[in-house]
């Protein structure tokens, strides 16, 4: 299974500067240990105490997966993934 | 990394530079954050990648409403991301508006940057709110949660590339 995921400018410190890279997994929580396994580190950016961080979006053939259950998304191959952190900010 | 601030622009790939946008860019920010006031505006200014130039103004929703927090909608963010994709094209200023306080980043602003080659351009609408009048607009580098103010040069218009 190859599903190719887009890295955003901010994490292409872990993929030696690429910014697609090719992981597999049956969800997206597998995804992402594939992830580590290839590029340590990253996992940490993007999960928190088990879940996914609040201001890191994530898209599966682009969709939020905030809507298709979080980590526990299924992925098929080809299937393609995003991940983008989000705009945000403020004075609070 | 304690003396990361003393050292800028010496080891930074991003070093301190001046952010050079042009008058009717300038004024659409600044149109924007004082439309939206109380409520904080935010938005983007694409242009192609490795430019450095802000040539597409790109006014965002605030998808929180909030007038002390802003975030893009997600679906919004991936439609601009992928057209910025699409079109070889970066974010190359970030701006979003501080209703009742300085125009400076706050703990929140300097947390969530997530985009080290920006330009974070900050307007403060405190002092005329939606009514006509200066406003504080400022512009930093937030790089690894150290925030270098930078330079506004107000041009005309943007000169073309040279080739």
């Amino acid at each position: 299974m190859a599903i190719e995921v887009r890295i955003p400018t901010i994490l292409r410190t872990y993929t030696d500067g690429e910014k697609a890279v090719t992981a597999d997994g049956a969800s997206l929580g597998a995804l992402i240990d594939s992830l580590e396994a290839d590029h340590p580190g990253i996992k940490e950016r993007l999960i928190e105490n088990g879940d996914l961080r609040r201001f890191i979006n994530i898209y599966v053939n682009d969709e939020d997966v905030r809507f298709m259950g979080g980590l526990e998304a299924e992925l098929s191959d080809g299937d393609q993934v995003v991940v983008l952190p989000a705009v945000a900010g403020g004075a609070a | 990394m304690a003396d990361r601030g003393a050292d800028r622009g010496e080891d930074s790939p991003y070093p301190v530079t001046v952010l050079t946008i042009d008058q009717a860019t300038y004024d659409a920010i600044v149109t924007h954050a004082k439309r939206d006031h109380p409520v904080e505006a935010c938005g983007i200014v694409a242009g192609p990648e490795g430019s450095d130039r802000p040539e597409r103004f790109i006014e965002m929703v605030n998808a929180a409403g909030s007038p002390t927090f802003y975030e893009y909608d997600s679906t919004d963010l991936l439609e601009l991301y992928k057209e910025m994709d699409q079109r070889d094209e970066e974010p190359v200023v970030i701006y979003h508006s501080h209703t009742a306080t300085e125009a400076y980043p706050s703990v929140t602003d300097i947390k969530l940057a997530g985009e080290p080659g920006a330009h974070y351009v900050l307007v403060s609408t405190r002092e005329h709110g939606n009514n006509d009048g200066p406003v504080e607009f400022r512009s930093y580098r937030i790089v690894d949660g150290v925030v270098t103010e930078e330079e506004v040069s107000v041009v005309p218009t943007l000169q073309k590339s040279e080739l």
